[in-house]
């Protein structure tokens, strides 16, 4: 691997993120995926940072899933994002971050089509006042929540209590890092880094202390991918996925994961439990899987948040082993309480994964 | 007294047009912006398709232009159109009037770089045909330690609209497979692919390389681009592509790749263009009088063109196209250019 080759690369692939001022729209999955991943953004960012992100309730779905899944004509999805565009212009905002990939990908999808078909941005200004009696501006700049971790990233590194570094050996933990296809794959430009060695999580782990891991097929599907999933007779299609991605990575001995999209992590980490229950198989040490987060919780690890504030619980893959090496400090019987101390009741063991 | 001719580029196309024109009694001066001249046939180690070494070419070349004015390091500054001839400044200081001027500008290999998703400049056993020609002439590259399983993606940089290189490279296939030929001739054990679109050998003994390689030398020739490559955990390349033949994607791991970078425009391209005022086509080659009758004349009177400077050619063809520039300069500089009182007439009918 030459380093400086990517180096190159990236400087080739840098997009403008502006520092401040932002209209935020959240992901309709990730909220139940990983209920505190956007809670902790907003923390970051608001709290811990300082800066002006704003969000509404009024904002609704993008409407990828169902345009992925080919169940909603372009023009009604474009019709609900000029909604979202109207939002944010009617709260005096131009910057636009949204969290959820697929949404990003629709956006700059959306935003690239009216550039070439002004007349399909007219019909939907007219959709829009017809049915909403509103009137959008389109964003100064689109970027991905991602984006904003990145462009913070050496802000956090600076506010951080602890390294992505093995405490009990000193070494940098191996990260594998996976990008949400939707963030670059369709417009390499509009990501930080491009599509084929995209900088924008590599930037984070490298500001943290962490280390790459670049395995063969790093560019892979999740396993996720809509009709993969969405379909049931197509799931055993998604899970052999996942299933390709973890006998990659396996000899680089990865010690997590860090993600972008909402499903990435979670077929990443649930696809573990399959895998593991019905062949044996498991991916990381004595019996665990490999932990995969998202850049937030990752962030919120470095940043001294408490593991189980940042709903390290939720996932699938016990994330004990991975805290243990960076040396965070948590309470076991805590793992499975609620807000308010109430016992939310323990998931039952699995029989391999550990 | 004979015209002055100036030549820019000292490549195969612009030694060629040197040595003829000085041989018909034209004071040529030469000009090359690099250090060397030869172009790329300096750098290459054996021709396609009998493999005859460049050096043995480029030495006939030099041979033949022996007495030649011949600077190296040398570029234009400025170039001024006076009433039939053109006044040149060149970037050592020398001020050329010259009669007539022949660009001969070659071309440019394509930056296998922007091909992200090959690799090359990432992985460390991805390289080039220009890499592997020059550890054919110097047997020293440390990618190359007895490599078992050996691949070639044609069209790098060729027929690609992706990357903005909509034309054929003309010379890449053939470079390939004599390439193949010649790495399994370096190391017998090992097994090649080549990755190819089309082939497109139409020259003389072209077929006949490509059934050897084949027959003799056991290249497996899959029809199907190359996806994406990435590095195995033990530095070998893990290579995905498509074989359109049996309508399968495949997977295999080499431990050498070869990009097969394509012609490219010149970057002097553009800078020329500008000094002498000639147009560009879309492809980024210069455009000619006539594509079919006059190949070697450009839309401007007295300035001509030879060589890749019109779009991708093979070396054969290249010096081909040299002696015919030189001798439309001479029927210029004979027929044309004298009659100082008809000139803009006589342009206008014959050039």
């Amino acid at each position: 691997m030459i380093y400086e080759g990517k180096q190159k690369i990236w400087s080739e692939y840098q997009k403008e993120i502006p520092d401040d001022h932002y209209f935020y729209v959240r992901s309709c999955i990730r909220q139940s995926f990983f209920p505190a991943s956007e809670a902790t953004f907003l923390d970051i960012t608001r709290n811990v940072l300082g800066k002006d992100i704003f969000e509404t309730e009024h904002h609704t779905t993008c409407g990828g899933i169902a345009y992925h899944s080919d169940t909603i004509p372009q023009e009604t999805v474009m019709t609900i994002i000029a909604r979202q565009f109207a939002l944010m212009a009617k709260h005096g905002y131009e910057n636009y971050v949204c969290s959820c990939i697929t949404s990003f990908g629709l956006y700059c999808e959306t935003m690239e089509t009216w550039r070439e078909y002004p007349e399909l941005e007219a019909k939907i200004r007219e959709n829009l006042w017809k049915s909403c009696k509103l009137e959008f501006a389109k964003p100064k700049f689109l970027v991905h929540a991602s984006d904003l971790i990145y462009k913070y990233r050496n802000l956090i590194a600076a506010q951080a209590v602890r390294k992505l570094v093995n405490v009990h050996t000193g070494e940098p933990l191996k990260v594998v890092e996976h990008i949400g296809c939707h963030y670059s794959k369709m417009f390499p430009s509009k990501g930080v880094g491009g599509a084929e060695y995209p900088y924008v999580l590599v930037g984070m782990i490298e500001a943290w202390g962490g280390e790459i891991v670049d395995y063969p097929e790093r560019r892979h599907c999740c396993g996720f991918g809509f009709r993969q999933y969405f379909i049931k007779g197509n799931r055993g299609y998604s899970l052999s996925n996942t299933h390709k991605k973890f006998e990659s990575m396996e000899p680089f001995k990865p010690d997590l994961i860090i993600t972008n999209c909402p499903g990435c992590p979670y077929f990443l980490d649930r696809w573990q439990y399959v895998i593991a229950e019905s062949t044996g198989k498991t991916y990381g040490q004595d019996g665990h899987g490999i932990p995969a987060l998202t850049y937030e919780e990752v962030a919120g690890l470095v940043m001294g948040y408490d593991p189980w504030d940042l709903g390290l619980q939720t996932h699938q893959v016990g994330v004990e082993p991975l805290l243990d090496k960076m040396g965070v400090e948590y309470d076991p019987a805590k793992k499975y309480l609620g807000k308010d101390g109430k016992d939310l009741g323990s998931p039952q063991p699995c029989a391999c994964l550990k | 007294m004979k015209n002055n001719i100036l030549i820019i580029g000292g490549g195969p196309a612009g030694l060629e047009a040197s040595a003829q024109l000085q041989r018909m009694g034209y004071n040529v001066i030469l000009i090359e912006r690099s250090a060397k001249l030869g172009g790329h046939l300096a750098k290459w180690d054996r021709l396609f398709p009998d493999r005859v070494p460049a050096d043995e070419v480029l030495g006939g070349l030099l041979r033949a232009a022996e007495g030649v004015k011949c600077f190296t390091d040398t570029d234009i500054r400025a170039i001024n159109r006076l009433e039939k001839s053109y006044n040149v400044r060149l970037t050592n200081g020398i001020t050329v009037l010259s009669d007539a001027v022949l660009v001969a500008s070659g071309f440019d290999l394509f930056n296998a770089v922007r091909k992200e998703e090959y690799g090359y400049g990432i992985y460390n056993q991805v390289m080039t045909n220009a890499d592997l020609e020059a550890y054919f002439k110097t047997g020293n590259d440390k990618r190359i330690e007895n490599p078992k399983k050996i691949g070639f993606v044609h069209c790098v940089g060729s027929r690609d609209e992706k990357s903005g290189c909509r034309s054929c490279s003309k010379v890449c296939c053939a470079t390939a497979v004599k390439q193949a030929i010649e790495i399994k001739q370096a190391f017998p054990q090992a097994e090649v692919f080549c990755f190819y679109m089309d082939l497109r050998l139409f020259g003389r003994h072209y077929e006949d390389l490509y059934l050897e390689a084949q027959k003799e030398y056991g290249v497996r020739f899959i029809r199907g681009r190359v996806a994406e490559v990435s590095e195995n955990y033990d530095g070998t390349l893990l290579v995905k592509a498509e074989d359109t033949v049996a309508s399968k994607p495949l997977k295999v791991t080499l431990d050498l790749l070869v990009l097969m970078s394509g012609m490219r425009p010149s970057a002097s391209v553009k800078e020329l263009g500008e000094h002498l005022g000639m147009m560009v086509e879309e492809d980024g080659y210069f455009s000619v009088r006539s594509g079919i009758s006059a190949g070697q004349r450009s839309p401007q009177p007295g300035i001509f063109l030879a060589g890749a400077a019109t779009g991708p050619k093979t070396l054969p063809e290249t010096l081909a196209d040299a002696r015919a520039a030189a001798m439309e300069i001479e029927r210029y500089l004979t027929e044309i250019f004298p009659d100082a009182r008809n000139y803009k007439q006589l342009v206008k009918e014959r050039w």
